[in-house]
């Protein structure tokens, strides 16, 4: 008879792979994906192809000639990456600087470190920031809704809800009189994506959609976005109730700018998250508290990219720091 | 329902054989019994080549603390006497005897008739536990007699049981709860003896309605037993997570149950105390379930210990065509087995057969760091990080990280999306820091 195979156990395997995840997250992303072609056209659906088909050949070509490993690309992990930094521009940008950013966020953000799982920070936010500090006005300057979308070329540009508030509040005006602003969306264009802003940040909706459908494929735990946003309205809240003329209310935090993005899609991104359920809570209100002090105080309207960035560096220090509780540990002395 | 709080996975369970009652396996010609089946010392023997010896008869003697007492399990010649190969993959002694007939050792009571009064004192109970040579059944094969042996200080007010059968595919004490419920619960009650304590816990997930049903009513005729359904989820079978399950104690890192005042036995066991100390009748057969989705005719077999595997896949209708695994025990921590030779030894549960296809490995990815195999892990450990420091061979961090506490489940290796073999890397950093601290105690 044939020889048989001897390993160790077990025997057996869940069927769990990184490809399932990673395809999970893509599908995840799709409602916002969705709303974003809606809102910004043709601009956005050019970016987020840009991004995703640079970011697979960067990755491509660096493990295959400059690494010299198996290629990985079918694993869906540089689609996110890809679909996540178009997602963080305005649709407007031009396409040679989506490449680059492409190439930052895939070379530098993610195979410098040895590829998937071995990066400490989001490959996609660090090629986000490189865009932002690269060329700061075509990353802040940002198509309006719809209209857009019916112009193809001429695009017409307004600031993004933080940024109007951002000036407002620096030139004296009140909350109030910003909130009721000719350029101010409402709340509810908010929350369904109608406002200026990165391609896939405007839909507070369609982004909790995909993280509804993230926790339930249990691909991320409620641990980090709901520590992320309750540290917001918590720190907004305090500033609200002390003077509500110079601090806006939390849920325009909320709702306004990249928090729903980052506290579902990049914040949870496991390779650069903490791995005990304590260590991400952690996580999670550092990311919520730096975003509001840089959003508050800082030279950026924005701050999620940064929060989320500076969380990233501080995770092996809370992995080492906040461990698991062991089995049998409180009754041993 | 119960169950144990921290991590575990739920593989599918495949109780293929769960129907299959237990069935007689015609005697083999030859049987080939090792002189080590347990935890601990091997026994030393008592026979030599050539002697005649008959079933139930004492081969080799446990002379150790922890070791126990082999017996015949067939009447016959010693052909040999010779290392092995048996189902820990590692070279053992055995004794080689050539099957004559029938013939069983004086005194052994085979009859099926059940004998529920006991009037031994629980000294003579425990003598007779350790003189029939009874092992933990449930695969660890720790000697039982040694478990009812309270160290000095402690105290034990509850025995559970064990009938748990958590792994995938293995239905013997399933049908042992089934066919041989009253026996079972004699041999509790003498454990319960055996230990002093008035009350025993018998635990069964789930997915065996029919038995917590029948054992349940069972009860009504003994005093301070209670069968309790548990939520199915692996590994609820080990010590220490049935007794969180159950009792919601939890036993400190390093120690033993008896130190939160609890003992476990395996509900097999229990029927091989009964047997041992109602019927004088020494462990020499046991049941073994042989399944897997390639097998023809899943069973559950009445086995003489010391019978070749190759017999029980040929009365389960014969090696499957493709066959590329034989386990023997679960899926989730049973042992490949090199050849087909080995023999059933006390500890064997089950023989599992896979296809080739079922018996390949993931492939290997980096680790995503996505933290399931901690959330999977029962004893709250870290697999990717142990396994890390293992891989490095930095022994002195992986003692640290408790590698030691490891009861090598493999659910975080079953879980991992990398299919990374977490177990692998901390089995060698649990021999590697074993190493290191019994030279440092024996400084």
């Amino acid at each position: 008879m044939n020889l048989l195979t001897v390993s160790g156990s077990p025997h057996i395997h869940s069927g769990n792979s990184v490809k399932k995840i990673m395809w999970g997250v893509v599908i995840a992303l799709i409602p916002a994906m969705l709303v974003s072609f809606y809102f910004f056209g043709l601009g956005a659906i050019n970016i987020t192809l840009i991004a995703v088909v640079s970011c697979l050949l960067f990755e491509f070509l660096i493990q295959r000639f400059i690494m010299k490993t198996a290629v990985t690309i079918t694993d869906g992990s540089a689609v996110i990456t890809g679909i996540l930094l178009a997602f963080t521009v305005p649709s407007s940008l031009p396409f040679y600087m989506v490449i680059i950013g492409s190439l930052i966020a895939i070379g530098v953000g993610k195979m410098t470190f040895g590829g998937l799982g071995k990066n400490p920070f989001n490959p996609a936010l660090v090629g986000r920031v490189f865009l932002l500090i690269s060329f700061p006005v075509d990353m802040t300057t940002w198509p309006k809704p719809l209209e857009s979308a019916q112009q193809l070329s001429d695009v017409i540009s307004g600031p993004t809800p933080l940024g109007l508030m951002k000036e407002g509040l620096k030139s004296g005006e009140t909350v109030s009189t910003m909130l009721h602003d000719a350029n101010m969306p409402d709340y509810i264009d908010q929350l369904v994506g109608n406002v200026t802003g990165s391609i896939g940040e405007v839909s507070a909706i369609a982004i909790v959609v995909g993280g509804i459908y993230l926790l339930i494929r249990k691909i991320i735990t409620w641990h980090i976005p709901v520590s992320f946003l309750l540290s917001v309205v918590v720190f907004a809240g305090i500033f609200w109730l002390i003077d509500d003329s110079k601090y806006v209310d939390p849920l325009f935090h909320v709702i306004t700018g990249g928090i729903m993005l980052g506290a579902f899609f990049m914040a949870t991104d496991m390779v650069t998250s903490p791995m005990s359920k304590m260590g991400q809570i952690l996580f999670g209100i550092g990311c919520g508290l730096l975003t509001m002090i840089i959003r508050m105080f800082g030279a950026y309207p924005e701050g999620v990219s940064f929060a989320i960035l500076i969380m990233n560096a501080f995770v092996p220090l809370i992995n080492s720091g906040m461990k698991p509780k062991r089995f049998g540990e409180k009754v041993q002395s | 329902m119960k169950t144990f709080k921290k991590g575990g996975v739920h593989p599918a369970e495949n109780k293929i054989a769960e129907k299959a009652a237990i069935e007689v396996l015609s005697l083999p010609k030859r049987v080939f019994i090792p002189i080590g089946q347990h935890l601990g010392a091997p026994a030393v023997l008592q026979v030599k080549k050539g002697d005649k010896v008959k079933a139930g008869q004492l081969i080799a003697k446990g002379e150790a603390f922890i070791s126990a007492n082999i017996h015949s399990s067939v009447s016959g010649t010693v052909a040999k006497i010779e290392e092995i190969n048996d189902t820990s993959g590692y070279r053992r002694m055995a004794v080689i005897i050539d099957v004559e007939g029938d013939e069983w050792e004086e005194g052994i009571d085979r009859s099926a008739s059940i004998k529920k009064e006991c009037t031994l004192s629980t000294e003579d109970i425990i003598a007779k536990v350790k003189e029939k040579g009874v092992v933990g059944l449930g695969g660890a094969t720790f000697p039982s007699h040694v478990k009812l042996m309270v160290p000095q200080g402690k105290k034990a007010d509850v025995l559970i049981i064990n009938g748990i059968e958590c792994e995938p595919y293995l239905t013997s004490d399933h049908r042992l709860m089934l066919e041989r419920g009253e026996e079972i619960l004699v041999g509790v009650s003498i454990l319960m003896k055996g230990l002093r304590v008035t009350k025993a816990m018998i635990g069964i997930e789930a997915n065996k309605p029919d038995a917590i049903e029948h054992l349940q009513k069972l009860t009504a005729g003994f005093s301070g037993i209670e069968v309790f359904g548990l939520k199915v989820k692996y590994p609820q079978g080990a010590e220490k997570q049935l007794i969180k399950a159950l009792i919601n104690r939890e036993v400190p890192s390093g120690k033993l149950p008896i130190e939160v005042g609890a003992v476990v036995h395996n509900a097999g066991t229990a029927l091989a105390v009964y047997e041992a100390v109602q019927k004088n009748k020494p462990l020499v057969e046991r049941v073994v379930t042989v399944t897997g989705r390639s097998v023809i005719k899943p069973s559950n077999f009445l086995v003489r210990i010391g019978t070749p595997v190759s017999e029980l896949i040929e009365a389960a209708g014969g090696l499957p065509e493709g066959t590329g695994k034989v386990i023997s025990g679960g899926p989730m921590m049973g042992k490949a087995l090199i050849s087909l030779d080995v023999p059933v030894v006390k500890g064997t549960s089950g023989i599992l057969l896979m296809t080739k296809a079922e018996s390949k490995r993931a492939v290997v990815q980096n680790c995503i760091r996505c933290a399931t195999c901690s959330d999977a892990c029962p004893m709250g450990l870290e697999p990717y990080l142990i396994g890390a420091t293992a891989a490095m061979e930095n022994w002195e961090q992986a003692e640290k990280e408790r590698v030691m506490d490891c009861i090598e489940c493999g659910s975080c290796h079953y879980i991992c999306p990398s299919g990374r073999p977490l177990l692998d890397y901390i089995r060698v950093g649990k021999i590697k820091v074993g190493q290191t601290m019994r030279s440092r105690s024996q400084k």
